[in-house]
């Protein structure tokens, strides 16, 4: 089933006089349930493209559907509190850093988001078997500075998740962290898509990591190859 | 856990500058409270030392009105006199319901205090003096007023303390070998009488070498009398000054007002370095989490979601600052006003600051107001990250 439908993506930056082609005329499909990895150089447009398809930027041309409702086309763009309501009901984002608060405990950094969508009572059932799920479970009550990567890690895809989004988006997600840990990072990624049936979109340089998408986009100066 | 919450979990952050923003917003809370306090109670104590002096009108030897008024305040020296028989005269109109007339002495007494201190004598007639101050009391049961041209004196509450008498002791007169009785210790006024030696007008007179000689006369006018046309009338008289309550107070009055201006002006300072401190703080720390800020906004944070946060965290900093700074300024008025009395030594008697619950309500609302105002720009500023340039910065 066809969860995000982008046609003709062209996102193009300003620098002085000169003008950036991030994006140009990109066109796929993601399916519900697929592992869609992005792969290509630096400065290719891989972020780019993800930041237009979670909703955390508008693109110059071409239209975005997701789960059926088109929420951009040419000469239509959000403003960021609309692009904010999009992103609180399909996406969770996990980025190389982890960005936790340092003066919250495990607990108190994973429903966040709930605090801020005002549904921290219904997401305080979720946080258990989500941090069971991620093994951080001992970890409840820490302090982001007592844990190690591979856990903060956990903790902001735990984070990521509290709010049931419909894609997870990572950008880069072990780019911080050494193999043993980004072994166990990935066999989490591929777990969840398989468990619990979430759909993910992967950036990422780390070849091993990308073997896990059942379809990988590679992009080369903003051109996308399937 | 709601975004109070984390609001405040945000501000223990950096707890050393979280600390010095609220002792920054304490210290000018503290100097708000205490300068809206000394404005009321500089006024209060000045109202009521005038109150409290008993008369309506004085009659002085002719000299600066400025230095009269001092002498019915504080009781000066470098002191002029009158002759007592023209003062007679005017005693008896009808006008005049009680009058009271006194001779002050002063004597430098090189042995009082570190640095030596004025003893002021005041001789009064015992049968008007008291009538006119009904407030004055003495502290026990045996103490009395003096019979007229008698060797005895009542002592101010800080008189007696000073020279340590109680009622039935003998003490002497600077260059006199004649011993005096103490018939009695007044309880403390607050008024310039605490510091005062009463003796009898006649016996003050003959110790004093100013027989037939007054400083001033205290004037108590009928109910029914025209105050401002009994004042021209002494005007005629030659050689004295006339000086009313209501001119001391009026003088005095308008000196206390240009007073409070530079007072709010510096208050008003205060207010604007609690401002700024706020503002500079809070711009810091949203700058520093500007990426964690972007990334609170992928996550579903709504820009009036990042605003209600940091502006939270701006009136956390704000009350506490402000309930800190009324909690000092009660504290420490007792050292405030001994640093007052200090720099203005001729400052009324009485309570110099005057904290009421309406000073405090003002003061935390002020504070806590303006602070919130220094918030506004850091926390629009937090409301407007966009989350895509922080995570390109990333």
């Amino acid at each position: 089933m066809e969860l995000i439908q982008a046609n003709n993506i062209t996102k193009i930056y300003t620098r002085g006089s000169e003008k950036i082609h991030a994006l140009n005329n990109a066109s796929f499909s993601v399916n519900k349930g697929d592992i869609v990895c992005v792969i290509g150089q630096s400065g290719s447009g891989k972020t780019t493209l993800v930041n237009v398809l979670g909703c955390l930027d508008n693109p110059s041309s071409g239209s975005l559907t997701i789960d059926g409702k088109e929420v951009f086309k040419t000469g239509l763009s959000l403003s960021e509190s609309e692009l904010t309501h999009v992103r609180r009901r399909f996406f969770g984002y996990v980025f190389q850093k982890f960005f936790l608060i340092p003066t919250l405990t495990v607990k108190e950094n994973i429903l966040l988001p709930a605090v801020f969508q005002k549904k921290y009572k219904a997401n305080e059932e979720n946080l258990d078997p989500i941090m069971e799920m991620l093994d951080i479970a001992k970890r409840k009550e820490h302090l982001p500075s007592q844990l190690s990567g591979g856990e903060m890690q956990r903790v902001a895809i735990a984070r990521a998740l509290i709010n049931n989004p419909s894609v997870l988006i990572a950008d880069e997600p072990t780019g911080n962290l050494d193999s043993k840990r980004s072994g166990e990072i990935k066999d989490l990624i591929v777990n969840l898509n398989k468990e619990h049936g979430i759909t993910v979109i992967l950036v990422t340089h780390n070849t091993d990591l990308a073997k896990i998408g059942n379809r990988t986009l590679e992009l080369t100066d903003g051109v996308l190859r399937q | 856990m709601n975004i109070f919450q984390v609001s405040y979990k945000n501000l223990l952050r950096r707890r050393l500058r979280t600390m010095f923003t609220i002792i920054g917003i304490m210290l000018s809370a503290w100097v708000l409270v205490t300068l809206l306090g000394f404005n009321k109670g500089y006024e209060n104590s000045l109202n009521e030392n005038i109150e409290n002096m008993g008369f309506q009108v004085v009659l002085t030897a002719k000299g600066c009105p400025y230095e009269a008024a001092t002498l019915m305040l504080k009781g000066g020296t470098g002191l002029r006199y009158m002759p007592e028989n023209m003062v007679k005269d005017v005693a008896g109109k009808p006008e005049i319901a009680n009058a009271a007339p006194m001779l002050m002495h002063a004597v430098f007494d090189p042995n009082k205090g570190e640095s030596g201190g004025t003893t002021v004598f005041l001789g009064v007639d015992p049968n008007t003096y008291p009538s006119m101050k009904p407030y004055l009391k003495f502290n026990n049961e045996k103490g009395a007023w003096f019979s007229d041209k008698a060797k005895e004196v009542v002592l101010g509450f800080e008189a007696a303390e000073l020279e340590q008498r109680e009622v039935g002791d003998l003490m002497m007169l600077p260059g006199s070998e004649d011993e005096y009785t103490v018939t009695g210790v007044l309880s403390r006024t607050g008024t310039q009488d605490d510091g005062m030696i009463f003796l009898p007008l006649k016996t003050a007179q003959s110790a004093f070498k100013k027989e037939g000689e007054l400083t001033m006369l205290g004037m108590r006018l009928n109910q029914d009398v025209d105050a401002s046309a009994f004042e021209e009338e002494l005007y005629k008289l030659p050689d004295v000054q006339v000086v009313s309550m209501a001119q001391v107070k009026n003088t005095i009055m308008s000196l206390v007002s240009s007073a409070k201006v530079i007072v709010l002006s510096i208050a008003f300072i205060a207010f604007l370095i609690a401002m700024f401190g706020v503002l500079n703080t809070v711009l810091m720390s949203v700058f520093e989490r500007y990426q964690e800020i972007g990334i609170l906004k992928s996550m579903g944070a709504l820009p009036k979601d990042i605003f209600k946060m940091i502006l939270i965290e701006t009136t956390l900093l704000c009350s506490i600052g402000g309930v800190l700074g009324i909690l000092f300024s009660f504290l420490f008025s007792g050292i405030s006003e001994m640093a007052i009395r200090y720099f203005l030594p001729f400052a009324p008697q009485g309570a110099l600051i005057a904290i009421d619950t309406k000073t405090v309500i003002f003061s935390f609302i002020s504070i806590t107001a303006i602070g919130i105002i220094g918030g506004v720009y850091p926390s629009l500023r937090a409301a407007n990250i966009r989350p895509l340039d922080s995570i390109r910065s990333e």
